[in-house]
């Protein structure tokens, strides 16, 4: 229990941003037309490839001789790019489809 | 950390939010794309570039090798997909930020471990990464109909929460006993990769697309957990941000199918209530043909087309824009009425219909054209079938009652096209196609749809 406590404690700060983070989410979300659900499916989905910046840090982080790390992260970063990537570039495609008709 | 590389954080973190702000309204939806991509690309330039790190320049040379092939093979993906099959497209660019997640914490497991939060981090940050992989795995599996839509699994629910407190407790243990074992970090990796396949198997596809909208927002979970163990702020929030908006986004398509969020993971769509459904005489059927339909609709002076499920997969989306200028430029009226999951996830037919350039315009929402069917004289329904279906009004024993429909047996005449008579997902039978206005057009939507074209040109 004292455990806990203390662990509460020592990381306040890190509990009071995740707690606004999660609101924040959920007030940035609310509103959105049907239309809008599978582009911003996929645009979240781009936005979750922000685990790619840890792997890059696995990378940075790895003893040139560490191949066990090395390789793991190399793969990390070229899956969580995959995701960047691809999915801010088909969200931008098919968003691109709705921007031509508005004339 | 450098006070330089904390404020490309925080300006990636603020655009983050901005973009996806603009992301929910159409007339910025581009620019916020735009805006979030731009807040990624600079959060990634500063991790590079900004660290404390000794690095020698193999590691450099590696780690631009590996952003390059990710670019090439995301962006050709992303470009080459074509619009009817995005969601497996999402899905298996959401199995790759989990396998990223999970790898990363295989790798600081290897390391030492430091203090019980960040053991939690590493731990929590490979169960969920490696959940979401093989989730996603499974789910694109499923859509792309390698994988058969249902398997059963005797006592799945059992099984599955079992086989998940497992997994939790089998996690705790690793936390707290500070293990690094590889053996014990194998099977860890293992248990969530499995825990993965058994939550997503026995789902159907059809509810797929909430599965997908789950499952992104346990990466995005996954990737703030892992902010967590770096003290990354913008990891952190950024994956918070999609993992909550997932959750809402969930939700909004479960409304739209009626289902509950539990419904759907624990596939609550019983058979017991379709054998009631077979005492009812529903009456019988009358079938058309193409010739006949383009006349009613050569003679209607308005015309509702109904697009569904079945359009997107027999990829008519560009006959129906056809049919439509036909039938404007024989002065007849024309609208789309579009359900909230119409398609194969929400919102998907509206993309469907724009690439073929559809105008935006005459795509006309659920609550706004349902008042207009009972002046309608034409309506015609492609591919769609519980999202019309009136027991959704007038029987509460149905299991889509009280599920927001389109009203179109208001309308004067209703062509329904359909492959077969066979059930909608929801595997109940529509009364809609034993109403006397309305008439069947059995066929592909492809097929009809062009037949019923060259029927309208030559009148």
């Amino acid at each position: 229990m004292n455990g806990l406590l203390e662990f509460i404690g020592t990381n306040i700060e890190m509990i009071y941003i995740l707690i606004l983070a999660v609101f924040l989410g959920v007030e940035v979300i609310k509103h959105i037309p049907a239309v809008l659900h599978t582009p911003l499916m996929s645009g979240a989905n781009a936005l979750s490839g922000v685990v790619v910046v840890g792997a890059i840090l696995v990378m940075l982080n790895s003893d040139p001789e560490d191949y066990f790390s090395l390789t793991l992260g190399f793969i990390a970063v070229v899956l969580g790019i995959l995701n960047v990537v691809g999915g801010f570039a088909v969200t931008g495609r098919m968003l691109q489809m709705f921007k031509k008709k508005d004339k | 950390m450098s006070i330089s590389l904390s404020i490309i954080y925080l300006i990636a973190t603020v655009s983050f939010i901005v973009g996806l702000k603009k992301l929910g309204n159409p007339s910025t939806a581009k620019n916020g794309n735009l805006i979030a991509a731009a807040g990624m690309g600079l959060a990634i330039a500063g991790t590079i570039f900004i660290h404390d790190f000794k690095v020698p320049p193999l590691i450099y040379i590696l780690i631009g090798l590996a952003i390059l092939i990710g670019s090439i093979i995301g962006g050709l993906m992303a470009f080459k997909v074509k619009m009817t099959k995005m969601p497996e497209l999402v899905s298996l660019f959401n199995g790759f930020g989990g396998s990223s997640a999970a790898l990363i914490g295989l790798v600081e497991i290897s390391r030492d471990a430091g203090d019980k939060l960040q053991a939690m981090t590493i731990v929590s940050g490979i169960i969920i990464g490696a959940i979401t992989f093989s989730g996603s795995m499974i789910a694109w599996g499923k859509l792309n109909g390698s994988l058969k839509s249902v398997i059963n699994i005797p006592y799945h629910n059992i099984v599955n929460n079992l086989f998940f407190i497992g997994v939790i407790a089998f996690g705790a243990y690793m936390v707290t006993s500070g293990g690094n074992n590889p053996v014990l970090v194998v099977a860890l990796l293992a248990s969530g990769l499995l825990y993965g396949i058994l939550f997503v198997l026995p789902i159907g596809g059809a509810d797929m697309p909430v599965v997908i909208s789950l499952l992104n927002s346990l990466t995005g979970i996954a990737a703030a957990i892992t902010g967590v163990l770096y003290s990354n702020m913008v990891m952190l929030i950024g994956g918070i941000l999609v993992g909550s908006a997932g959750i809402i986004l969930t939700i909004a398509m479960c409304k739209g199918m009626n289902r509950t969020l539990g419904a759907v993971i624990f596939g609550a769509f019983g058979g017991t209530d379709a054998a009631s459904d077979e005492d009812r005489k529903l009456g019988s059927i009358k079938k058309t043909n193409p010739s006949d339909s383009a006349i009613m609709m050569n003679y209607a002076s308005n015309v509702i087309i109904v697009p569904g499920y079945g359009l997107a997969v027999a990829q008519a989306q560009h006959v129906i824009h056809e049919l439509e200028e036909i039938l404007t430029e024989k002065g007849v009226d024309v609208k789309y009425a579009i359900h909230p999951v119409a398609g194969r996830m929400p919102g998907h037919m509206n993309v469907l219909l724009a690439e073929s350039n559809v105008d935006y315009s005459l795509l006309v929402e659920m609550e706004d054209i349902n008042s207009q069917f009972k002046n309608t004289d034409v309506v015609l329904v492609v591919g769609a079938n519980d999202v019309v279906n009136p027991a959704a009004h007038n029987d509460p024993s149905s299991p889509i009652y009280g599920m927001p429909i389109l009203d179109v047996e208001n309308a004067k005449h209703i062509i329904v096209n359909k492959r077969t008579m066979n059930a909608g997902y929801a595997g109940i039978e529509n009364e809609l196609f034993y109403n006397d206005k309305t008439v069947m057009l059995f066929g592909d939507a492809k097929d009809a749809l062009t037949k019923l074209v060259s029927e309208l040109k030559n009148m």
